[in-house]
């Protein structure tokens, strides 16, 4: 299992999560300001009497970072695997 | 067979022991229930709640007591994620996430909500910046890393400093939590409660630490959110049909816009940035986005939330843990919203409006002296039957008006099981739930600090030859000194304190973010640079922090090269607001000084060495072992 990576795979290795970790932090960014930022607009629409604005910062944003924290588990996993430096 | 507390016996039933756990807490529910129909008073009720689930909670602590090092200290790394998730859930949700959200969502309405944004927003941060590396490092605690990567004890002791600080504000604040709530329940007096509580936090982590700590979390858990829940449905039930409360209550908000037209309320409840007068303010937005970020980087540097990774089995499961960790901490926070838009409409639409003498009971079963957190303020004596009418001037016409009515922030989960109708036995039950919230997040907090002072402070840097049995001793005598000191200090300070919260969560961003972030992601950054970025960090926030809390007028006149500034009475004080930004938002200046200044020393002074990077791939990658080095030594 615990195999040494090359230095040129320790790069591509850590390319990958990086370039993974950049991909969530944008969304973590989008998802906690700028669309609130338009919030005041957004509450014009309404959806089960939820003004949309509203809705995003109660629940919206809230679904988006759960989503978020499960994928990034899933997704660096299998780049672990794939570079067979997972230690389960 | 044996089923120890720890033992593989236990971990591999941990889902049929805590779901017979669960059953007899429901069975118990249902014995009160039964109590309380026969006629047995409910102070007697509200102390069978408080001393039984004390009692668990100690007897779960004595079960888990330990005598390795590990086991005290990261729960013997045997905590599967999906547990792990539970107790960081507890852990994390504190008296004033249980019983003070709500009320703040209640009256801020939109605004509010930048708790419950930057209350959860913070864990993808964690997820994807800090979790699996800092479980891969693999020591005891948050400053053990920090020694590690920027090269001994100035680093060490540094963030063993931000630690303390923010841990100790936050620590006081939930200690002040369990006394208000067993002050209300057992009419007890605030101080004596304040010690009562003190020893429902001590039974369980003197004996066990981590083990016995990560246990009770996952105990207190399953209460409070159950306690949380079962309201918030009924009362959805009772005003919409429907029992879902996070679906439903968007029905409650269309009529509470419609309602606040009749009343003539012209903040709207889901408006997004006004001012009092309902008109849009740029001010509003960048308050509410500079307290979401505090939040959010502060939830990604508070020691008593990371150490709680250092517990799980392996690397992956520590990033597994996270995601868990938000959905149990999102259950309660998602529902928070539906709280306040039920008990608002209720308020509008049953409430004002109503002859006084027909005004429903839970008005003045919660506005009594001695409670005082209801108020119906309209005849000219008001104040006799309702303290907190006050100051408040009713015109006598026997009508509550909206004006007429006052209502404290923590009315709004407390009594919501009553204006839904529902027995004492489920309000005991909320204060149940809000007593293992604010202890469970005491527990962790005192860990924390107490493990920073007997760890790092006494066996790394005072006496390293010291044997098992020392450090230990030492670590428990520690946990009573700051229990006691904590205790103190939220017996002397009263209630008001929950700005300390915010301000615990801006000293952590503001000292420890960027030293985190950079020592993980910037493989050259030096020694010097990360002590220095800590230490301008920390000293920025506190400095504004102290200046704009207690020489206000000093920061207006000496500062103004700043821009703009006002003073704002708060909390009986000349507060400074510079750019109209609340001071409880003081880590945007702490943060972005903390990363200026470590990118700067970095790019000035020596790269770390080779065997420091080596270190940092080590740490990056989850199989392999952690390359050794100064500081890092095999435990």
């Amino acid at each position: 299992m615990a195999t040494k990576l090359t230095p040129d795979q320790m790069q591509s290795y850590w390319g990958k999560t990086s370039k993974l970790m950049w991909t969530i932090l944008a969304l973590w960014f989008f998802f906690s300001f700028v669309v609130h930022f338009f919030a005041p607009s957004l509450n014009g629409i309404r959806i089960l009497g939820f003004p949309l604005g509203f809705y995003m910062a109660a629940q919206g944003s809230l679904i988006a970072f759960l989503a978020m924290c499960f994928y990034n588990a899933k997704a660096q996993n299998a780049i672990d695997e794939e570079f067979g430096v997972s230690d389960e | 067979m044996s089923y120890a507390v720890g033992g593989s016996n236990f971990i591999n039933n941990l889902g049929r022991i805590y779901a017979m756990y669960t059953g007899t807490f429901a069975g118990f529910v249902v014995l009160i229930g039964i109590l309380e129909w026969m006629g047995v008073p409910s102070t007697i009720l509200g102390y069978l709640y408080i001393f039984l689930t004390i009692g668990v909670y100690a007897l779960i602590g004595v079960l888990s007591r330990t005598a390795e090092v590990s086991e005290y200290y990261v729960a013997g790394r045997s905590v599967p994620a999906f547990y792990n998730g539970m107790a960081t859930g507890a852990d994390w949700m504190s008296a004033a996430s249980f019983i003070g959200m709500a009320g703040s969502l209640y009256f801020g309405g939109y605004g509010g909500l930048a708790f419950v944004l930057g209350w959860t927003g913070g864990y993808v941060l964690v997820s994807i910046l800090m979790a699996p590396y800092l479980r891969k490092f693999g020591q005891y605690t948050v400053p053990d890393f920090f020694g590690a990567r920027y090269g001994g004890n100035a680093a060490r002791t540094l963030a063993v400093i931000v630690l303390i600080m923010a841990s100790f504000t936050y620590v006081v604040a939930q200690i002040v939590g369990v006394g208000v709530i067993t002050a209300r329940f057992l009419g007890m007096e605030y101080k004596l409660a304040c010690f009562v509580g003190l020893i429902g936090i001590l039974v369980c982590s003197l004996l066990g630490g981590m083990k016995a700590v990560t246990w009770t979390q996952v105990a207190q858990y399953i209460i409070l959110i159950i306690a949380y829940l079962i309201p918030a449905i009924v009362m959805s039930f009772k005003l919409t049909g429907v029992p879902i409360p996070q679906l439903m209550y968007g029905f409650a908000l269309e009529k509470i816009e419609v309602l606040e037209k009749t009343l003539g309320v012209a903040q709207g409840h889901a408006a997004a940035f006004v001012d009092a007068k309902g008109q849009y303010s740029a001010t509003a937005m960048w308050n509410y986005f500079a307290l979401i970020f505090c939040l959010m980087l502060g939830t990604a540097s508070l020691p008593h939330i990371l150490m709680r990774y250092f517990t799980t089995p392996s690397v992956r499961q520590a990033r597994d843990s996270v995601a868990w960790s938000l959905f149990f901490i999102f259950l309660l926070y998602f529902t928070a919203p539906a709280y306040a838009a039920f008990a608002k409409l209720e308020v509008y639409q049953n409430l004002i409006g109503t002859p006084i003498d027909k005004l429903p009971g839970w008005v003045a079963t919660w506005g009594r002296p001695g409670l005082a957190l209801v108020g119906a303020c309209d005849a000219a004596n008001a104040a006799q039957l309702f303290p907190i009418c006050a100051g408040v001037k009713g015109n006598a016409d026997g009508i509550l008006q909206l004006n007429e009515f006052r209502i404290h922030t923590d009315a709004i989960v407390l009594a919501t099981p009553e204006i839904a109708g529902l027995p004492y036995v489920i309000t005991g039950l909320v204060a149940a739930g809000g007593l293992a919230a604010a202890l469970s997040t005491a527990d962790g907090l005192l860990l924390a600090i107490a493990n920073a002072l007997s760890h790092d402070v006494y066996y790394k840097m005072i006496d390293p030859a010291a044997d098992t049995k020392r450090r230990l001793v030492i670590s428990r005598v520690l946990l009573l000194i700051v229990a006691v000191i904590a205790a103190y200090t939220a017996g002397e300070l009263g209630a008001d304190i929950l700005f300390l919260v915010s301000w615990a969560f801006s000293i952590a961003a503001s000292g420890l973010f960027a030293g985190l972030v950079l020592g993980i992601w910037w493989k050259r950054c030096g020694n010097a640079a990360g002590v220095w970025g800590v230490a301008a960090g920390f000293a920025t926030c506190m400095f504004f922090l102290v200046a704009t809390e207690f020489y206000g007028p000093w920061v207006k006149s000496a500062m103004s090269w700043m821009g703009d500034i006002q003073i704002v009475k708060a909390r009986g004080r000349d507060v400074a607001y510079i750019w109209g930004i609340n001071n409880i938002s003081v880590g945007i200046f702490g943060i972005p000084v903390a990363f200026l200044v470590q990118w700067i020393v970095g790019k000035m002074s020596e790269p770390a060495s080779q065997d420091m990077q080596d270190f940092i791939d080590s740490i990056r990658v989850p199989a392999g072992e952690v390359k050794s080095i100064e500081g890092a030594a095999a435990h």
